[in-house]
């Protein structure tokens, strides 16, 4: 029956384009209402944090890397609670990773802090002794881009009605602020003041007091999100 | 042109693409040698500032392998068997000659611009989809160009039925034009908010529903990049080289259309355990198992073509580098749905075992297959012989021992770092922190990095023969029949 098409060029792609399609159409998606619910709880991410999440994307963190904590007792032993599609909802996009040669980092918000990033960042291995992750010093001197940072959240909150500047958990307060580009771009350096007080390098605490806001600043502040 | 004149081929655009493939080969395989030392001497990430890092390095190599080196020899060998398995010249049609240059430029240009973005730290991180909006437009552009080439040619053609390769390569243009839309929807910010980097977008989707979309795409970026092209080449080439016909055509036709069916459904496979629905894990699972039949059915199917000339293994080094790369494919789909059993991905997911497997399918039967391609090319659209035998005989021992390291060093480090992930003492806790788990890793990162080694210096060796071949190589009064000549 497949020699017809093998003479009728069109009708072979059409046959081809259906025979690859399929899968895609029954497994994708049926799931797409039902898999971006998010779970009790997850927040968008602060504009600090989202600018700090793009400096893990510009870096490719992910390429060593996990975000995704699997279902067995020696995971959650070491990393804690399994991952819920539900805590990814507002990921843009998923940063899952493919490949662990660094531990995972879904909730490493919860068992380190600002100074062991912070030295982590400088010099892997002054932490993790045999560590052979790469340091990355320009991250205490490039200045992170709030600008691009708040361009995404105001795409997010329009486009996907991620929700920025609303009471999500019905406490009356809201719960993620955005607000217009001063407000937010302020508010960010106010969180930014916050995470450098913890932290030792002085020249990045000057930036930060002269208003400027170091890569590692805004990375640091999205790694503590991991909760 | 006149019934019975032979044809006069158009050689100028695939000539491009071969000069493309090995300087994107390079590239490529030079970065993946720096990334391998690198995890075995991590000091050598820091040589090169931001610019350096393993980090950043790992996106340019996997594009630059996939979409530089393989792209373009996918890309070459069209421009080459197309018109010979349609009876038609590029000189017949200026306009596709033009099409042709023109997807060749935008090609190149697009490449470079991702190299460049790329070590800027542009990036989406979506595997293999990492190039941003704008780039990613461009990659529409030179594919909708090489979809007017393939659809045009057709149009002219005189061979009235498609040989079985231009199914495949009618397959890969398809399913990645559909893949790589779908997948790369994304919203660019600064158009939106005003505010911004102009080239940063954010995908159409979020969470688990992105994750869907983009292993759906890299499962079958793979399938449709790496392998239905490269079955395209070694239906052509094979029986071309080796003077027979297709083993079969009955299985031609089941393992085509079985792979069109199953591969999409496999993409599933990546996210074993994650928090994709349950019954989608399974399907990927069991869809992967299936996929072996049509894989080994084409492999199987160019292994039976040279039934009772097995001989030539001896006397053709082109016969060697296809038959292994034939092997390989067959090694490396049979491992892969080994890796997509629950509880064997329990262990290998994210382990060193995922880049063994990629690398015994793209070093052994990808590079090996498109390499041979261009050596069979060479002689015929260059009108010489193949520089040097000895050369050629050289980079096939080099390079299928360095393969033998990269996987079997990564069989050992995967499957290591998965059960001592997983170990428990007598009392009930974890044995080994994670550091351990790196550490102890290093013996086998120093020997896929020496792998790695011999494997890019059989590929010099390869673009130095090239390289004579065009420039040096004994001329030939007419163009052989098959059995690439050698010069001795």
């Amino acid at each position: 029956m497949f020699h017809w098409f093998e003479q009728r060029p069109f009708f072979f792609a059409v046959l081809v384009f259906i025979f690859v399609a399929f899968a895609g159409i029954v497994e994708i998606i049926p799931d797409f209402a039902k898999q971006s619910r998010p779970t009790v709880g997850t927040k968008p991410y602060t504009l600090l944090e989202l600018a700090g999440r793009q400096i893990y994307i510009k870096d490719s963190c992910n390429a060593c890397h996990s975000q995704l904590i699997r279902p067995f007792k020696s995971e959650t032993d070491r990393y804690g609670m399994y991952s819920l599609s539900g805590e990814y909802a507002y990921d843009r996009p998923f940063l899952w990773g493919s490949k662990r040669t660094g531990p995972d980092l879904k909730r490493v918000g919860n068992y380190r802090t600002t100074d062991w990033h912070e030295n982590h960042m400088m010099e892997p291995a002054s932490v993790v002794p045999g560590s052979i992750m790469p340091a990355y010093p320009h991250m205490f001197t490039n200045l992170v881009d709030l600008d691009t940072a708040y361009a995404e959240a105001y795409t997010v909150k329009t486009v996907f009605n991620t929700p920025y500047d609303v009471d999500i958990d019905g406490d009356g307060k809201v719960d993620v602020a955005l607000g217009d580009y001063d407000t937010a771009i302020a508010k960010a350096k106010e969180e930014a003041k916050a995470i450098a007080a913890d932290m030792k390098h002085q020249a990045v605490k000057d930036a930060v007091a002269n208003g400027q806001v170091p890569e590692i600043v805004a990375l640091i502040a999205y790694l503590n999100s991991l909760k | 042109m006149q019934n019975g004149a032979r044809i006069e081929y158009d050689y100028s655009v695939a000539k491009l693409f071969t000069f493309a493939t090995i300087l994107f080969g390079i590239i490529g395989l030079t970065l993946g040698v720096v990334l391998a030392f690198q995890l075995a001497f991590p000091e050598l990430s820091n040589l090169a500032g931001e610019y350096g890092t393993f980090s950043r390095l790992r996106p340019i190599h996997t594009n630059g392998v996939a979409f530089g080196f393989t792209l373009s020899g996918i890309f070459a060998t069209w421009y080459y068997v197309g018109q010979r398995v349609l009876k038609v010249s590029l000189k017949e049609s200026p306009f596709l000659l033009a099409i042709g240059k023109l997807h060749f430029y935008v090609y190149f240009i697009t490449i470079l611009l991702a190299v460049v973005t790329l070590f800027a730290g542009v990036t989406t991180s979506k595997e293999y989809a990492e190039l941003e909006w704008p780039i990613d437009l461009l990659v529409v552009v030179f594919w909708v160009l090489w979809g007017i080439s393939i659809f045009g040619l057709i149009g002219i053609r005189r061979e009235r039925t498609l040989y079985i390769s231009l199914w495949y390569y009618i397959a890969c243009f398809i399913a990645i034009a559909m893949l790589y839309l779908f997948n790369n929807l994304e919203v660019p910010t600064a158009l939106v908010s005003g505010y911004g980097s102009w080239i940063h977008s954010v995908s159409m989707y979020s969470g688990t529903n992105d994750a869907l979309v983009q292993w759906w795409y890299g499962h079958n970026a793979v399938a449709f990049v790496f392998t239905t092209p490269i079955i395209a080449m070694i239906y052509y080439f094979l029986p071309k080289e080796s003077g027979q016909n297709v083993y079969s055509y009955k299985l031609s036709i089941l393992a085509f259309w079985g792979l069109m069916f199953v591969y999409l459904w496999a993409g599933g496979h990546h996210l074993v355990y994650s928090t994709v629905p349950d019954w989608m894990q399974t399907m990927g699972s069991v869809m992967s198992i299936v996929l072996i039949l049509p894989s080994w059915g084409s492999a199987i199917n160019m292994l039976l073509t040279m039934k009772g000339e097995w001989q030539q293994l001896q006397t053709n080094t082109l016969i060697k580098f296809m038959v292994l790369a034939s092997t390989f494919y067959m090694l490396s789909t049979i491992e892969g749905p080994i890796q997509s059993i629950k509880s064997v991905n329990a262990i290998a997911h994210f382990t060193d075992w995922i880049p063994g497997h990629v690398h015994d399918g793209v070093l052994g039967w990808v590079a090996f297959m498109i390499m041979s391609a261009l050596f069979h090319m060479a002689p015929r659209i260059y009108g010489r012989e193949i520089y040097s035998k000895s050369l050629l005989d050289t980079q096939f021992w080099l390079q299928t021992t360095g393969i033998v390291l990269y996987f079997t060093s990564m069989w050992i480090a995967g499957i290591t770092q998965g059960m001592m992930w997983r170990a428990y003492d007598e009392y009930g806790s974890l044995v080994y922190s994670f550091i351990d788990t790196v550490t102890v890793l290093h013996p086998y990162y120093t020997i896929r990095a020496v792998g790695g080694l011999l494997y890019l210096i059989g590929f010099f060796l390869f673009a130095y023969n090239m390289y004579k071949t065009a420039t040096a190589g004994r001329v030939l009064d007419k163009e052989p029949v098959n059995a690439s000549p050698v010069a001795a």
